[in-house]
């Protein structure tokens, strides 16, 4: 933002001090991310710089916290419940997810705005609310302290992003495309997997990614649901922020922090692939 | 033309001779049933494992049936008693018979649990009565008195009377810190056990703070954001996404190594001499730490609907204030700012809506001044049956303030704007 010739004294602090500001609330919002990665190579049980660590002594450092996470066979064994669980629930999610989006944007669709609302609504039920009615509903069914009763309901809490996402990248749906494609012969089916699913591709994965880190992100639900044969990282971490701190949490942070940066380029890519598929320029 | 005019008016029909109007009803009813059956599965996946558990929640805050079941015959006979003095003969033979049946189907220990609930003590009195009643007969009244001094307690009575409904609202009465007296009046519970008004009032004023916060952090770096040419706008986008996209847990943590005493703020206070030892800041496990690491956690979802909505104000508008004479401020009070107003509102509300239900972090850095209701639904949950349907009434409140935000929400915004990413 280069400051035309004709801007006053006044106007010319105030465009620095904006800058300032801006500065100072993107430093809040990424400060304490960046900050938890040297952390989690801290030679010693603390959780703040040692001597050796500002001094940038190779002492200070060590990767004793990321051997004490792969080396645990119980924070590996809840690493590997949590993929169970997101995985499982991202499929299931995202397949009823995009035919429900296909569906509430027929021309037709009745009811529509109330359908919406429902399939909207676990997004904004609060998750402890959502806890308390699954925890006894999953008990008189014989679900509590399963997988399938957990992964149920995380496939409850990732439909409302696919199906929000879903409906987005309808919304710039060209609808001759169908017609063009039927008329070169091409059936519903055909149709379906040649022209319309490529077109929805990119809001189907996104959604999905959505659904991905929600179900691995949840703590409130599982903390309730899980029995110690499912109990997932997020609960292990949880109690671990509540009881005896290690700094193996910021290990495995650390290590989510790269999972969510690779996330935001995948991301990234579709989107970028999208926009040029609709003829738009990469950004 | 005129032998058109006299043709006797023919209804349009479609190609198999159906009139098109039925034809067309017909075609439409299809299309309208194959868009249902595309929503159908997730619309009934949700229904029974979402909405209906929620409403079993809502109903198990205000079923009591214990006494009704345990108890049926007294609690029949007691409907018509007033309630002044010890009752007649009806409700003692009641009451024995109910019992002689508890004792046969091993229900009577659970009924005097439940009277035990609401009156301390209860229990023993029913038991050793009911040990005896099958050896007596008829008239109960002395019996009983006789057995047991507390039997003419009218207390006792009032109690069983008014617990032998089947929908109660005691647990609701509870949820806002009141409870019924001895004599079945609603009155304020005492004060040391109130706690939950003064939570609700503290999850309300402290989520209105940490949106009035976002806002104040979103609204200029969303204005940046919308502002500076898109290849630096992206790069910017980032530093936002990032934190959206890390787990809530990790930012917490996060929050933690930086705000506990032995934290980062504090050790680079301490060693630039800002503070001493011993006077290193108290910034979490209270109500700052939920503040700090709760407005951190929510910013981006006031910064991506205030976003969207600013990059498609022209820069142009404010030029043509300025240019037509109004000062920088009142070019932007006037034209810019009313134009923000639609993302504005979507941010407001997803981060209230989302602040005032939230549990993981002010429980692990709220201590006790900075916990929300949603904490103590959470500790009842774990509780008793009782603490149980305490903690649904709790939640069926939250869930009301919430769904009525979020019906207001869709009346002034829609909820098909929500964008994400």
């Amino acid at each position: 933002m280069a400051l035309p010739a004709y801007t006053t004294r006044v106007e010319r602090i105030w465009h620095y001090a904006f800058n300032v500001i801006c500065g100072l609330i993107f430093f809040f919002l990424i400060a304490p991310i960046v900050v938890i990665i040297p952390l989690s190579f801290n030679a010693e049980p603390y959780f703040t710089f040692t001597k050796e660590m500002l001094s940038f002594n190779p002492e200070g450092y060590s990767m004793r916290w990321y051997d004490a996470l792969l080396g645990s066979s119980e924070w590996m064994g809840s690493i590997r419940n949590s993929f169970i669980i997101a995985i499982s629930s991202t499929i299931i999610a995202t397949a009823l997810g995009t035919v429900a989006a296909l569906g509430l944007n027929r021309p037709n669709m009745p009811a529509r705005a109330l359908i919406t609302a429902i399939l909207i609504s676990p997004m904004i039920v609060p998750l402890i609310i959502t806890a308390a009615a699954l925890f006894s509903f999953f008990a008189r069914v014989g679900l509590s302290n399963t997988f399938p009763g957990i992964i149920l309901s995380h496939v409850v809490l990732g439909t409302p992003f696919v199906v929000l996402t879903v409906t987005a990248s309808l919304a710039g749906f060209n609808e001759t495309l169908i017609r063009a494609s039927q008329s070169l012969g091409a059936n519903q089916t055909r149709t379906f997997f040649k022209v319309i699913l490529p077109l929805l591709l990119p809001g189907v994965i996104s959604g999905a990614l959505f659904a991905f880190v929600t179900s691995l992100d949840e703590v409130v639900i599982v903390n309730f649901m899980a029995g110690p044969a499912q109990t997932p990282m997020t609960v292990r971490m949880f109690s671990g922020l509540r009881e005896e701190i290690s700094p193996t949490i910021l290990a495995l942070a650390s290590l989510l922090v790269a999972l969510s940066i690779l996330l935001l380029t995948t991301l990234e890519l579709i989107r970028r692939r999208n926009e040029r598929l609709r003829g738009m320029s990469p950004g | 033309m005129a032998s058109r005019e006299r043709a006797p008016k023919q209804e349009l029909l479609a190609a198999d001779g159906t009139p098109l109007k039925a034809a067309l009803r017909r075609s439409q009813t299809v299309e309208r049933r194959r868009a249902f059956m595309l929503v159908a599965p997730l619309l009934f996946f949700l229904l029974i494992v979402f909405v209906v558990p929620i409403i079993a929640m809502m109903w198990r805050s205000v079923y009591n049936p214990e006494i009704r079941n345990y108890l049926p015959q007294t609690a029949a006979a007691l409907q018509d008693w007033e309630g002044q003095d010890v009752p007649p003969e009806p409700v003692f033979q009641a009451m024995a018979a109910d019992m002689i049946v508890g004792v046969e189907n091993r229900t009577i220990g659970r009924a005097a649990a439940r009277i035990n609930r609401e009156i301390p003590g209860a229990r023993s009195t029913v038991m050793r009565t009911a040990r005896q009643v099958d050896e007596w007969s008829a008239p109960y009244r002395e019996k009983f008195i006789e057995a047991d001094e507390d039997w003419t307690n009218i207390e006792f009575w009032r109690i069983l009377k008014r617990e032998s409904r089947v929908v109660t609202p005691t647990y609701y009465l509870l949820a806002v810190d009141y409870e019924y007296s001895s004599e079945g009046e609603i009155v304020p519970r005492s004060e040391v056990y109130q706690v939950y008004k003064q939570l609700f009032w503290r999850t309300a004023w402290m989520s209105v703070f940490i949106t009035a916060l976002c806002v104040m952090l979103a609204y200029p770096i969303s204005y940046m954001l919308a502002t500076q040419p898109t290849r630096i706008a992206n790069l910017l986008l980032i530093l936002v996404l990032l934190p959206f996209w890390t787990s809530l847990l990790v930012r917490t943590s996060a929050w933690i190594v930086l705000l506990q005493q032995q934290g980062v703020i504090n050790e680079l206070l301490v060693a630039l001499n800002i503070i001493d030892e011993t006077g290193r800041l108290r910034m979490i496990y209270n109500r700052t730490g939920t503040i700090v690491a709760m407005t951190h956690i929510l910013l981006p979802f006031m910064v991506l609907p205030l976003y969207s909505v600013m990059k498609t104000i022209p820069p142009s508008y404010l030029r043509a204030a300025k240019s037509l004479g109004a000062h920088p401020f009142r070019a932007w009070w006037r034209v810019y700012f009313p134009l923000t107003i639609p993302g504005l509102a979507a941010g407001c509300i997803l981060v209230f809506i989302l602040a005032i239900g939230y549990y993981i972090t002010p429980a692990l850095v709220g201590g006790d001044s900075g916990i929300f209701i949603s904490n103590l639904i959470a500790q009842n949950m774990q509780g008793s049956s009782a603490q149980l349907k305490l903690a649904a009434a709790l939640a069926t409140i939250l869930l009301v303030a919430v769904l009525f935000i979020y019906w207001l929400f869709n009346r002034l915004v829609g909820v098909d704007k929500l964008k994400f990413g």
